[in-house]
């Protein structure tokens, strides 16, 4: 290729590029503004009744960069609200258990499927897909009942129970599994290694990388849960960041952003000290088996 | 002979069978309660008249659901946002992805950026798409410096292109990732071949790239489908409960059923959803087949 074609190129994607962490980075850039400068620059987000009523007709007043560098906001959501660090510890409580408990039971289940013979194999496989592939509403009505009637309403567990048996990490697990050569297992198999053994002195070091990816994944989709706790958990005491942010934004918008940064903070690291094993994951789990 | 390979065959299912129910029982126990059973019983739901001792009354919850003008708008926004989003963000990664998998300067950054936006929560930019498209917001700013009329993006029919905006936005990564995984899957000996017998860009395109990259365009058309039938999430964090009509979608319906205790056209409306995902991936893979048989 031209030089000049790969430098036109390199500059488009550039700018598409720029346009796309447009909205990290001006969280970021605009968590470091005072809450006196928020409230002046944003003062007339959603207020239309004015302009007709004959009021200011002007605009939000969109800055990147502060006037002046503050870290109020972050002191005021960090020291002075004990409730975000609440929140955060709350999304932390739910995620965690998710993943470790999926990481578990899933790499279970998807040995079995990969590489066990057993009759029904196929088609209880493709239920547990079809199930992956709908929409939360779909089974709200049963799920709710069954969450009742375990008494888990209103309680993180109606949450966690759920996320670890989703059949997401069994099918990636699954996928990883595929390619481990079954000589190696038929080997073990006449050194006189039963099934278990095979399990965690085989299977599980060989797919070190599934489990990365499949925990980053799990963080990334339950790290953003906002249907269920919607549902499971009204106690707002009890909630997720994910909804206490979406109601920050309305009252407090003064230290929203701070909030904002906080919360994308460990995704956006975890992507980018983990990248690789996230793009692995999206590969294998989206070439079909 | 024939039988007593058979009859050690079924030896070793039948152990392994025992087997591999120790190693799904875990599993079986939670999927079975938390996604199997809850997907039988809405099935039998939607054709009771109540959920507690409800007697059965055949596809009448489905005539009430089908008759209903707030299912047939969620409906028909959810398949305008599909028709609409699905052909676009296809497009539009496929695009990417192909400059991506040029030699050009900083690939690997440039990835990155792309793909960023599927870990950001989409709580914690809200604002930011509040300010962009405020009736006092940005784009308007825009708008009036070229001297065009405001436009009050949430409260219009222009409410649909501010979700399919950052459903675009969210999602394009993920399917850059499967195009540029299919693009380097490709043999570069064809693309090779075709140099020595001189052949252009863009047949080489057209007829290397694009037919060899057809198993991957028809598997992420059919994730982006999906994925489209699961914006509600944008959709609430931005516009609440009940948005502007026009965005409206099937999940709100779904939803606001749950939350009015509708449930008889709340599990009808999930069992049709449910008919149609399966005739949608069924319809698919059937001409994914085709097509494979075609290509060899």
């Amino acid at each position: 290729m031209r030089i000049v074609g790969k430098i036109s190129l390199t500059v488009l994607m550039g700018i598409i590029a720029l346009l796309m962490l447009f909205p990290i980075l001006f969280t970021v850039s605009n968590s470091f503004m005072s809450e006196g400068e928020i409230a002046y620059n944003y003062q007339l987000i959603g207020k239309m009744i004015d302009v007709e009523a004959g009021g200011a007709d002007g605009f939000i007043n969109v800055k990147l960069i502060p006037d002046w560098l503050s870290f109020k906001q972050y002191s005021e959501v960090l020291i002075q609200t004990p409730v975000f660090l609440h929140k955060y510890w709350n999304s932390i409580f739910i995620v965690v258990p998710i993943i470790a408990g999926q990481v578990l039971v899933a790499s279970l289940a998807a040995y079995a499927f990969a590489k066990l013979r057993f009759k029904g194999r196929d088609g209880l496989f493709l239920i547990y897909i079809m199930t992956m592939l709908m929409p939360f509403q779909v089974t709200l009505v049963p799920n709710y009942i069954i969450v009742e009637k375990l008494g888990l309403m209103n309680t993180s567990s109606a949450l966690i129970l759920p996320g670890i048996f989703s059949a997401f990490g069994v099918f990636m697990l699954r996928q990883f599994m595929f390619h481990i050569p079954s000589s190696y297992i038929e080997a073990a198999k006449i050194d006189g290694a039963g099934h278990f053994r095979i399990f965690y002195s085989i299977i599980v070091p060989l797919i070190g990388p599934g489990i990365a990816a499949l925990v980053v994944l799990l963080f990334v989709d339950n790290w953003n849960m906002v249907e269920q706790p919607l549902i499971f958990l009204q106690d707002t005491f009890k909630q997720p960041l994910s909804l206490y942010l979406s109601r920050i934004n309305e009252g407090a918008r003064g230290v929203a952003f701070a909030a904002s940064a906080l919360y994308m903070a460990p995704m956006v690291l975890l992507y980018l000290y983990a990248e690789s094993y996230f793009v692995e994951g999206i590969q294998l789990s989206g070439i079909k088996g | 002979m024939a039988t007593r390979i058979w009859k050690k065959g079924v030896k070793v299912i039948r152990r392994d069978s025992a087997i591999a129910l120790l190693f799904l029982a875990p599993s079986l126990v939670g999927f079975a309660l938390f996604y199997f059973i809850p997907f039988v019983m809405g099935f039998f739901y939607s054709l009771q008249d109540n959920v507690v001792d409800g007697s059965f009354v055949g596809v009448d919850n489905y005539k009430e659901l089908l008759e209903s003008s707030s299912f047939r708008k969620a409906i028909n926004n959810t398949l305008l946002f599909t028709g609409v989003s699905v052909p676009l963000i296809i497009a539009l990664s496929l695009l990417l992805a192909l400059i991506l998998n040029q030699k050009i300067f900083f690939r690997k950054g440039l990835q990155t950026a792309f793909v960023m936006p599927l870990v950001v929560p989409i709580a914690s930019i809200v604002m930011i798409w509040q300010i962009l498209f405020d009736w006092n917001g940005t784009l308007n700013k825009w708008l009036q410096d070229m001297s065009i009329d405001r436009i009050d993006w949430m409260k219009s029919d222009w409410s649909m292109g501010v979700l399919i905006f950052v459903y675009v936005w969210k999602n394009i990564g993920y399917n850059i990732i499967l195009f540029l995984a299919g693009l380097q899957s490709i043999p570069s000996d064809y693309y090779e071949t075709a140099d020595i017998e001189g052949a252009g860009r863009f047949p080489k395109l057209l007829h290397i790239t694009m037919v060899y990259l057809t198993p991957t365009t028809f598997f992420v058309t059919l994730m982006s489908i999906l994925n489209s039938f699961k914006v509600f999430r944008e959709t609430y964090l931005i516009a609440g409960d009940y948005p502007y009509d026009r965005i409206y979608m099937l999940q709100h319906y779904m939803n606001n059923m749950f939350m009015s205790l509708d449930i008889q056209k709340l599990t009808a409306a999930a069992t049709l959803m449910v008919a149609g995902i399966l005739l949608l991936v069924s319809a698919m893979l059937y001409v994914e087949r085709r097509f494979r048989q075609f290509i060899d």
